[in-house]
This record gives C-alpha cells, sequence and structure tokens, in this order.
C-alpha cells in the first residue's frame, strides 16, 4: 500500500470516529450487559435466587426445538419476503424511473404502503383475511380462515411483510438506477442490444451493489421480525419467530437470563447474516474498482 | 390533597371511575384516587404492571389484580399482604373461591372486588332442556351439523387453559398438588380431559376457526345467529341483547356441562382483586381507598353498570343484581364449586406451556400429550427452559 493510499484510509477512520465512540456508547453497554445476565439465572419473580450458570442459559436454549423451530420459521419468512420484495421492488423502481406522465404522483403513490405503521397494515391485513370481516375470501371465492393453519398464517404474514416493505426495497434500488450512465444504454441501443439484452447485461450487473445493499438492509429487518407476527398469529400455528421468542421469554416470564441468551443468539443472527453480505459487498465492490483501474 | 393512583383495566362503563370519585368524597378530602387505565387485554395489564413493578415504581398505589397474579406478585414482592387483624373483615361476606384467589401462603394479598366465571348459553327456540354433560352437548349440537354450531375457545392463550383446567377439574384432577409445588395432572382425569377438547375440536360442529377462537370472536359468531351452543362469559348477555334483541330473546343459560353424571362441573373462576403496591408512599390510606373500592356500593354500580359479577354472595339475592343478571343463581352455583387456576409464581410460564402442548386442539393425541403436557408443566415450574 503506498503512502498516498495508507493517508487517506487514516482520515477515513478520523472522519468516522465520532460516529463510532456515539454508536458504541448507546450500543456497546446495552449488548455487554445482555451478554453479562445470560450467564445468570435470573428471574425477575425470584431476585433472590439469582445465581451465575455459566452457559447452562444457552446449552437450554440450543436444545430446544422452540428456538430451532423459530429459527426455521424466520428464515422461511425472511426468505420468502425478500425474494419476492426484490423482484418486486425491481419492478417498482424500473417503473418509478421510467414513468415520464404523473411522475410525483406514481412515486407517492409507490410509496404509501411503505409510509403506513407496521402494526397497524398488519391489522388491516389481518381483518381482510378474516373470513367474516374481511374481502380476501370474497374476492377469491374461498372460504379459508387464513390465520388457523400453518401454511396459510405464513403467507398472510408473508404477504404484509412484502406488501408493506417492498417501496423500501424500490426506492433504495431506484437510486442504483439513477446510478447507471445513459450513454452506455444508449450506445447499447445503438448496437442492437434488445430491452431485455440491457436490463440483464447492463441495468442488473450495474445495480449489483446497490442490489447487494437493499438486500442486506432486508434480510436484517426480516430477521428480526416482530411486529406482523405478533399482530396476526401471535406466534401461534407455528409461525412463532426468534423475536416473539425474545419477547416471550423477557418480557412475558420475566427470565432475564434465558431472555438474554436467546437475545445474544439473535444478535449472532444478525451478526452471520452480515458478515456474509459484508463478503459479498467486498467482491463485488472489488470487481468494480478493478474495472476502472 | 393526596392522590392514589389505582392501575386497572379501562372498564368501558365508567363504574370504576365513579367508584374512584365516590371513594374519594367519602375520604372527607384525605385522598382522592386518580385511575390509570391500561389496556382491556389481561396478558397486556401484566407486562405494563409488572415493568414497573419491578423498577420499584412508587406511582403504583393501588393494582386491579388478576386473580392469577396473587402469588406472582406476592412472591416477588410486589405487593403488601393485607394485616391479620383486617383480613377477616376484608374477606367477609365474599365468595369463598375469591377470597382464596387473593390468599398466597395464609396473607390475603388483595380484596376480591369483581368475579366471573363460565355458563353455557344456548338458543331455547331449537332445544327444550339444555344438555347436562359434555358428551349430552356435543352430540345435541351434531344434529344441527352446521359447523361452529358450538362456540368454545380454542386460540392458543389463557382462554384454551381456562378451558382445560376446567375441564380438568370437572373430571375430577388438577394440574399442581396441594402444596403448589409439584405437578399432579393424575393420568384418568387429565386423559379424559383431552379426549373432550379432543372431541370437540374434530366433531362437524367445531368452528373452522376454532383454532384462532376466543371469547369475542365466539360472542359475535353466537350474535349472527348460526350457534345453537356457546361457553363465555356473562358479558355476551347485555351485549346479545343490545346487538340482536330479537336472537336474545331465545337466549338462555345453563351451568357449564359436567364431564360425567356423578360429578357436577367445576368451572375456573376469574375476576379482579385490589391490591396494594409494594412501593406506595401512602400503604395505610391506599389499603382503606382499595377496601373502599371493593365495598357492596361499587360492586353494584359495577354489576349494575359494567356488567361484572359481585364477589359478595349476598349480593346475588339483589333485587338490582338479579336483574342486570337473571342468571345470578346458576352464576352463584358455579362459583360456589369454581376452581381455582394453580396458585404458583410461575402460573404465567404453566399456562403458557399448557395453552402450547394443546395447540391446536384437534391434533390432541390424549395419552401421548398427557405425558407431553406433564413434562412441560413440570418444565415451567421450574423455570426451565423456553416456552
Amino acid at each position: 500500500m503506498n503512502q498516498g493510499r495508507l493517508a487517506e484510509r487514516r482520515l477515513g477512520w478520523l472522519l468516522c470516529a465520532p460516529a463510532v465512540a456515539a454508536m458504541l456508547l448507546v450500543t456497546a453497554y446495552p449488548i455487554l450487559y445482555a451478554l453479562w445476565l445470560s450467564l445468570f439465572r435470573y428471574d425477575l419473580r425470584f431476585p433472590d435466587r439469582r445465581e451465575f450458570v455459566g452457559l447452562a442459559n444457552y446449552a437450554s436454549v440450543l436444545t430446544s426445538e422452540v428456538w430451532w423451530k423459530a429459527l426455521s420459521n424466520t428464515l422461511i419468512i425472511s426468505a420468502g419476503s425478500v425474494a419476492f420484495e426484490l423482484v418486486l421492488g425491481i419492478a417498482l423502481a424500473l417503473l418509478m424511473h421510467l414513468t415520464t406522465i404523473g411522475r410525483r404522483t406514481v412515486r407517492t403513490a409507490v410509496l404509501i404502503p411503505y409510509a403506513i405503521i407496521t402494526v397497524v397494515a398488519a391489522l388491516a391485513w389481518k381483518f381482510a383475511f378474516d373470513p367474516t370481516t374481511g374481502f380476501i375470501n370474497a374476492l377469491l371465492g374461498l372460504e379459508n380462515s387464513w390465520l388457523t393453519e400453518r401454511w396459510p398464517a405464513f403467507f398472510v404474514i408473508i404477504f404484509s411483510e412484502i406488501w408493506k416493505t417492498t417501496p423500501f426495497m424500490a426506492l433504495l434500488l431506484m437510486a442504483g438506477l439513477t446510478l447507471i450512465p445513459e450513454d452506455l444504454l444508449r450506445a447499447a441501443r445503438v448496437d442492437g442490444a434488445s430491452a431485455w439484452q440491457r436490463f440483464w447485461r447492463i441495468i442488473l450487473p450495474l445495480m449489483k451493489p446497490t442490489i447487494l445493499v437493499a438486500l442486506f438492509f432486508r434480510t436484517l429487518d426480516a430477521f428480526r421480525i416482530f411486529d406482523t407476527v405478533y399482530v396476526q398469529t401471535r406466534g401461534a400455528q407455528d409461525t412463532e419467530t426468534v423475536s416473539i421468542v425474545g419477547y416471550n421469554t423477557l418480557i412475558v416470564r420475566l427470565n432475564l437470563g434465558l431472555g438474554s441468551a436467546v437475545s445474544v443468539l439473535i444478535f449472532c443472527g444478525v451478526l452471520l447474516i452480515a458478515l456474509l453480505f459484508i463478503k459479498g459487498f467486498g467482491t463485488s465492490l472489488q470487481g468494480q474498482r478493478g474495472d476502472r483501474l | 390533597m393526596l392522590t392514589l393512583t389505582w392501575y386497572v383495566f379501562d372498564e368501558p362503563s365508567g363504574a370504576f371511575r365513579d367508584a374512584a370519585e365516590r371513594c374519594s368524597q367519602m375520604s372527607a378530602g384525605r385522598y382522592t384516587i386518580a385511575l390509570t387505565p391500561l389496556p382491556t387485554d389481561a396478558d397486556q395489564q401484566r407486562e405494563q404492571l409488572v415493568r414497573r413493578l419491578a423498577a420499584a415504581d412508587p406511582d403504583i398505589d393501588i393494582i386491579g389484580m388478576d386473580v392469577i397474579w396473587t402469588a406472582e406478585f406476592a412472591e416477588a414482592g410486589w405487593i403488601l399482604p393485607w394485616l391479620a387483624s383486617s383480613s377477616e373483615r376484608v374477606s367477609k361476606g365474599r365468595l369463598p373461591a375469591a377470597n382464596e384467589s387473593a390468599r398466597y401462603k395464609n396473607r390475603l394479598w388483595g380484596v376480591p372486588f369483581t368475579s366471573n366465571a363460565q355458563l353455557l348459553w344456548y338458543r331455547s327456540d331449537r332445544v327444550s332442556s339444555s344438555p347436562r354433560t359434555w358428551n349430552e352437548l356435543i352430540e345435541k349440537a351434531e344434529t344441527f351439523g352446521n359447523p361452529g354450531n358450538l362456540q368454545v375457545q380454542g386460540q392458543r392463550y389463557e382462554g384454551l387453559t381456562v378451558f382445560f383446567i376446567s375441564l380438568l377439574a370437572s373430571a375430577g384432577g388438577s394440574v399442581l398438588d396441594e402444596s403448589g409445588s409439584a405437578v399432579s395432572l393424575e393420568e384418568t382425569p387429565t386423559v379424559r380431559a383431552l379426549s373432550l377438547l379432543k372431541r370437540i375440536a374434530s366433531s362437524s360442529v367445531a368452528d373452522p376457526a376454532l383454532a384462532a377462537a376466543r371469547e369475542d370472536q365466539a360472542r359475535l359468531t353466537f350474535e349472527t345467529g348460526g350457534p345453537t351452543f356457546m361457553i363465555n362469559y356473562s358479558f355476551v348477555w347485555p351485549s346479545a341483547h343490545q346487538n340482536v334483541p330479537e336472537m336474545a330473546a331465545h337466549m338462555a343459560f345453563a351451568r357449564w356441562p359436567s364431564v360425567d353424571q356423578n360429578h357436577t362441573s367445576r368451572v375456573a373462576i376469574g375476576g379482579l382483586n385490589l391490591g396494594v403496591g409494594a412501593f406506595t408512599r401512602n400503604p395505610d390510606l391506599a389499603f382503606e381507598a382499595a377496601e373502599c373500592l371493593a365495598s357492596k356500593s361499587n360492586q353494584i354500580r359495577a354489576a349494575k353498570q359494567g356488567g361484572l359479577p359481585p364477589t359478595l354472595e349476598a349480593l346475588y339475592d339483589d333485587l338490582e343484581v338479579r336483574k342486570r343478571f337473571p342468571f345470578a343463581d346458576i352464576l352463584r352455583e358455579t362459583l360456589r364449586d369454581a376452581v381455582l387456576r394453580p396458585r404458583t409464581p410461575v402460573y404465567n410460564d404453566i399456562s403458557l406451556a399448557i395453552s402450547r402442548t394443546l395447540h391446536p386442539m384437534r391434533d390432541i393425541d390424549p395419552v401421548r400429550d398427557a405425558v407431553r403436557l406433564r413434562k412441560a408443566v413440570n418444565q415451567a415450574l421450574n423455570s426451565e427452559g423456553l416456552l
């Protein structure tokens, strides 16, 4: 690494130091405290029986079928919602990018679901899918009671999530679209590339970093899903997610030790997702840099 | 003037607010009671209270406690016990089961304010007499055959636990032993209760949405006129009379069905006890105010205005109360035989363990699940593992 690079790197660190310090101040303490608590048998209802138990809480969580089931449920919801959001998000981003008439109206309309509070959206869809109060059954000519069985309940949850957060995805992706140089597309058109080829060979590869960022944010969000599930099923019908397990243990059962162990494990999950994506970023960014040099 | 804060669920008719006002007036300027409303859902009330109490909030003077919280709150040191000298006066004339629900480790931790228990509601224009046992009830409902003809609570929540505990007690069993520290769940009654749950859920008259049914869904469905039978609390009576008077004219009530001919049914008691927060700045006044709030006149008010059954036994003969509750005699009988939900500080965990193991009702395998249930309750009792 040459001298200039090194200085630039130092400046970079200096510039982000205040932000890092502030983050550490507000996040490091609770995280470390949760880690500390997770090593104790500590139930708020029996404060006198607090004792150090080492990793026993983790053993208890990791050997429990509740945890593994919740984890697989969370992954099903994350994968299901993020995949559809990506496809729909790209479509909406293209739509918002390419519309020439009523551009502002289109963009506002697309963003409305994202502006609605998650709990309200979850309740609205819960009522919509309800066999007595809802319109979905009437619309589709069905007589399902959606939220009383596992897969239909998953469908409703994932559907609500997609409806709610696709605009976020679309917004991020639209930012990526605006970065694609217009001349490149024009040149491709002159060379006789079809619309599909332009999308597949030019737009998508150039948007890869943006797509990764969008996927990253949404996957992290989806992994921590709480409100929609809490409102729609409360975790019944085997739709419990890891956040719901954490909530039940910490807030309902007041078991700080066990609950903190759950929280720490969720944190590890988030960390793992972040690491995977950052690795993905690294290669894609490096690839780009290589192209330019 | 000194203000006492009363944390209690947001009673819609305003009966609690009026009671607070009356007691404030009667204190002759020594205190005023300010009401802080909590959510209607009992789980959410508990969550909010517990968070404050665990942080030793001195703002909580009087607490409207669900009958199932006594042991938990007392053991954690979040509420104060009544003095032995006054607890006798406070308990006098109240339903024994209601008094018991406020007692833990030989002390009184609350004054019983309102009570409740489920009854069987049915359509007198379709059946001439009420079924006495669950078997009769299911068979009778099946002669009508329409899905949802029999309305019960099957969602994974406290209501399912109540359903199971009532069936178990009616079959002669109990969840915990006398001491409250060991699992009981005797095999014969447990398997019997589980078989009944399974039979109800797999019957042709079970509601298609049984796995998501709570008390209010049952009430709404009953008011559509489809169902013939419903297990529910007494709030369904005024509601039906207000919403669908033509249907309500044919609405009749009976005691909760028994499991077999030889034993009468035993239903889990519900209701509200008034406790005094452990961190209050004015314990003496808070005790006095709690006693005033649960007095005879305020119980009549709660019954008349809010439809909440009283804990003072004599009030079931009161003309005004009887006008509001034509089923007063059956309700009193039910409450006299009522069963308490397990009195243990970890009741909440036990309830979760029960409702989780038994949900959905249609998938119950009585023999296998009796074993699973025992294991789950035992784990909850020792606050081990995730639930």
